[in-house]
């Protein structure tokens, strides 16, 4: 059992493991997902997709669709370009990037294996699927781009024709004189590969677009993290006035940043509404959800490592280079990831030059973009690979190599190589806990003890630094329509209970029940009393949502200082009315108390005098008991959280299968609002890290067609695979907000693969062998250990 | 495309009568003809979990079925379960150790766990963990890690062992 245990800082409500009351619901069956919503009059949608990676479109036949039974539209790439406004996934700070302009059907050629080409829409499902199988239509395959190295050739075939070639994106980061620092400095080198892999949200995604011409209003239900970003997009790519455009995300059956990118099916269910006038469903299925939802990662990283004789390091150079299918992601590309891995290696150590090339070129693959923990398990796998062959090479322990590289306390504020700032981290702090967590020297002990036995264990540690509660320096300096501040609407019932609206999503998570939990603390009462809806554009504030780290950090201090304002207007009101110093009262337990808690009224009757007998006020004295605040973080352009993952595996070196055994974290994300679900949103996160490490890959064939897209295929881990993970919590919270939360929730996936692959390597050591390739999948262990 | 055909069956204890599509999974039946959506569909091809129900009282992948298949028999999805009252211990375990997140794979994981808990006998051995994630290998969960529905389905079967009334 793992129950998670209260924050040692925890008052009334922030620092509680409480139960989310949300889940109810979900427990009882009445969750209520998109693809559970049904209008009247609704039509259903479904695609013919590309066979091929890479085509020329020949005419296209509709007649023989379009008479089938049920069938109310077959619609082309020729029918959107009339209403629909193309887009392109590029940033204005990312400079001189390069995409392709989209849009929702293509006109002229296809570019990955899986691309929407032909949209039927139908009075069912089945029947829309029927009429696809007698769509004509003629393929001129393409000379696909598949490999890396093949998109960068010189003579490749290029992906976007009005392009010179196939990269996207180039930047170097340059810091110092790596030359110089390696000269004479001894060294190590590594190239990893990452694989393609994807978020496999149980839920895929699914959207009903709504159109209502007498209101000229679009009313789109649509699983997402981001409904405030698609109201923008959907307004001003379809010509619609924005207050028209209405965005629900109803329960969200997981995300993980794969929900938050504009889909090519998206705008075309949008456009089929409008063109129709008629509700309009699209869900993908499975297979079509490892064809065109993101997928993430796919960089091969060569770097090295220079470090003096005691271990102190010196400098890092890298080369990144990624592929990202045929064009950037919209709108917040896929250059993202390839940046963060550039900036986050070497973070968490006290280094003076550094040097870094990234390119990302284009492929004839599905759009690679923001997954969770986007960049960070990349840059953690390198940094912590170069560092403990760095360790090997000296013998050094790896917790004592760290432990002289950390940057330390006395360094904060400490500003990176790569142009990041760290207010303040618990480096240190976390690899002592680790350690003593993790009884160090009794699991060296003990991995001594079965080498003889010819049982090969493994213990690997990766500390990562994460980027969280980003400032506008992510996206809004580049020109997207993505907020970064969060909005909240209190408002003092007049049965004397609290309604919240705000801005930031729910998909799992807890965000409903750490704002809950914030609000109840802020304003005094009890949090059953607090209801708190979200993800509407219509009835909540506009603001960022859910992404990237921000909801309890930037949402959580909305909720924390909006509370704060309905506060004072109630004891405003009640200092009036009882003719008492608002400064002489407090409000606690669902009351107006004096200072020394006795009771003096309660907010019941606090809100039904002012709603009910505002007359009794005197005149300067507003009845209002309802607050609007919005927040923006102002200080740092980031808070990093930072944190260190220890894992224990054990290698079959007959098979090449990996056991994993144990897997610990000690994190600090700032001041914990909720231990339960901060430790379920590691524990969650770890696992997907473990997924990446040793099971999770897209494999493509020599043509670009996707391998394993189906859940039979492609391995998810399960129950019986992962191990029991042990989470320990140092807090060290943000000055920036009163609050002092950040965000939790890519730590666990941001270093458990790295931490997994230190653990591999580790049980290798003997034989000589490394693996540098992740999944770590049993092949590739034989061949590392020279079996195949 | 082949006429509908009838079809009676008991879904939640209540008679249903209705023509389907020879065509219709009972997945689809259940969430589009009864708006029973406690039935999720995470693969459509007996991978994920999502949509297992009980049928004849025995777990099932409602995706992998005909509706017409389930003519004559007993379905139970967890609606019906949560009205009686048989997940109860389930679901306040669940809800307490917060062992689910966006509650997508949650239904299915339910309908296993009720299962699983068939095996525990009061003053029997309480199931090792390992048992527990073993039963669990046919439903995916993306959000938890899984442990945390391991350790509630451990209460509850510890529970169960330990008393008469608890299961």
């Amino acid at each position: 059992m793992s129950a998670a245990t209260d924050s040692p800082g925890r008052t009334r409500y922030i620092g509680r493991g409480l139960p989310r009351p949300g889940a109810k619901r979900l427990l009882a069956g009445r969750g209520r997902y998109t693809d559970d919503v049904a209008l009247p009059r609704m039509l259903h949608a479904a695609f013919l997709r590309s066979p091929y990676a890479h085509a020329r479109l020949g005419p296209i036949e509709t007649a023989e669709a379009a008479a089938m039974p049920g069938v109310h539209a077959v619609l082309t790439g020729a029918d959107f370009a009339r209403i629909c406004a193309p887009w392109t996934g590029t940033l204005s700070h990312f400079k001189g990037m390069r995409s392709a302009p989209q849009m929702p059907l293509p006109t002229d050629k296809a570019v990955w294996a899986g691309q929407p080409v032909v949209m039927v829409v139908a009075e069912s499902r089945a029947e829309a699927e029927d009429a696809l199988e007698v769509v004509g239509i003629d393929f001129e395959e393409l000379e696909p781009v598949v490999g890396l190295d093949a998109a960068r050739a010189p003579n490749a075939p290029r992906i976007d024709a009005d392009a010179p070639d196939n990269v996207l994106f180039r930047t170097r980061i340059e810091a110092g004189d790596t030359a110089r620092a390696f000269e004479g400095a001894r060294s190590v080198e590594i190239d990893l590969r990452f694989g393609r892999h994807t978020a496999v949200t149980m839920e895929p995604r699914s959207l009903v677009a709504d159109y209502d011409p007498a209101e000229e209003r679009l009313t789109v239900h649509q699983s997402t993290q981001t409904p405030y970003q698609f109201q923008d997009i959907y307004a001003r790519h379809f010509g619609l006035s924005e207050s028209r455009v209405r965005v629900i995300a109803p329960d969200v059956g997981g995300s993980f940043g794969m929900k938050l990118h504009l889909y090519h099916e998206d705008m075309a269910v949008v456009g089929a509404s409008l063109l129709l006038r008629r509700p309009v469903k699209f869900t993908a299925d499975r297979m079509e959800a490892f064809a065109s939802d993101i997928h993430a990662r796919d960089h091969r990283v060569r770097a090295r490592l220079a470090f003096e004789g005691d271990g102190r390091m010196r400098a890092i150079e890298v080369d990144d280079v990624t592929g990202v299918g045929p064009f950037s992601a919209y709108p917040r590309t896929s250059a993202v990831e390839g940046n963060q891995v550039v900036r986050l290696i070497g973070a968490p150590y006290r280094l003076g030059d550094y040097r870094a090339d990234l390119t990302v070129v284009a492929q004839n693959k599905v759009q690679m973009s923001q997954y969770r923990a986007v960049g960070h398990p990349i840059a953690c796998a390198v940094t912590e690979r170069l560092v403990d062959l760095a360790a090997r090479e000296l013998g050094l322990d790896p917790f004592e190599i760290r432990r002289r590289n950390f940057v330390t306390d006395d360094m904060y504020p400490h500003r990176t190589p790569t142009g990041y700032t760290f207010e303040k981290l618990s480096l240190a702090t976390c690899l002592d806990r680790l350690h003593a967590l993790m009884d160090y020297p009794a699991l060296r002990a003990e991995q001594a003890a079965l080498r003889e036995k010819g049982i090969h264990r493994g213990i690997g540690i990766a500390t990562y630094v994460e980027i969280t509660n980003p400032t506008p320096a992510f996206y809004g300096v580049g020109g997207a329509h993505i907020s970064a501040q969060d909005g909240c609407v209190l408002k003092l019932t007049p049965a004397g209970d609290v309604a919240c609206a705000i801005s930031i999503t729910e998909q799992g998570q807890g965000s409903e029940a750490i704002v809950g939990q914030i609000v109840a603390e802020g304003v005094g009462l009890d949090r059953d009393r607090v209801r708190v809806l979200t993800g509407d554009t219509e009835t909540t504030p506009s603001g960022g949502a859910t992404w990237a780290c921000r909801g309890a950090g930037i949402g959580g201090e909305t909720a924390f200082q909006a509370a704060r304002r309905l506060r004072a207007r109630i004891l405003e009101i009640a200092a009036a009315i009882l003719q008492a110093e608002a400064g002489s009262l407090d409000i606690r337990d669902g009351a107006v108390t004096d200072a020394d808690g006795s009771s003096r009224m309660t907010l019941t009757e606090v809100a039904n005098l002012a709603y009910y007998r505002s007359d009794l006020l005197p005149p300067d004295v507003s009845p209002a008991l309802t607050v609007a605040h919005h927040f923006a973080p102002r200080g740092y352009p980031f808070a990093f959280t930072n944190g260190i993952h220890g894992s224990l595996v054990e290698v079959d070196t007959e098979t090449g299968l990996v056991r994993i055994l144990k897997h610990w974290v000690v994190e600090d994300c700032g001041r914990v609002i909720n231990p339960l679900l901060v430790d379920e949103q590691i524990r969650g996160g770890v696992v997907q890290g473990l997924g990446a490490a040793f099971f999770e890959e897209c494999r493509y064939g020599e043509t670009g067609q996707l391998l394993n897209g189906s859940m039979t295929d492609y391995l998810v881990p399960m129950a019986c695979e992962m191990p029991d993970i042990v989470i320990r919590h140092v807090e060290t919270p943000t000055k920036d907000t009163e609050l002092g939360a950040k965000g939790c929730g890519e730590a666990g996936t941001a270093a458990s693969s790295g931490a997994a692959l230190n653990a591999v390597n580790d049980a290798l050591l003997p034989f000589g062998a490394g693996v540098s390739q992740l999944p770590m999948t049993p092949e590739r262990i034989l061949r590392a250990l020279g079996v195949v | 495309m082949i006429a509908p055909q009838p079809i009676a069956l008991t879904v939640n204890g209540d008679r249903v009568r209705r023509f389907v599509e020879p065509r219709l999974s009972l997945a689809d039946f259940l969430r589009q003809d009864l708006g029973l959506t406690a039935v999720h569909l995470g693969c459509e091809v007996g991978a994920c979990g999502a949509c297992i129900i009980n049928l004849d009282g025995q777990p099932v992948h409602a995706c992998l079925m005909l509706a017409v298949q389930a003519d004559g028999m007993r379905v139970d999805t967890l609606e019906g379960l949560s009205d009686t009252g048989a997940v109860a211990a389930l679901q306040a375990a669940f809800h307490a150790r917060n062992a689910l997140q966006c509650g997508f794979c949650t239904p299915g994981i339910l309908v296993v766990a009720l299962d699983f808990l068939k095996g525990c006998r009061p003053g029997g051995a309480a199931p090792p963990r390992e048992a527990i994630r073993d039963a669990l290998s046919g439903n995916y969960c993306r959000c938890t890690g899984y442990e945390a529905i391991v350790d509630a389905i451990e209460g509850v079967a510890k529970a169960a062992c330990a008393t008469e009334e608890a299961a």
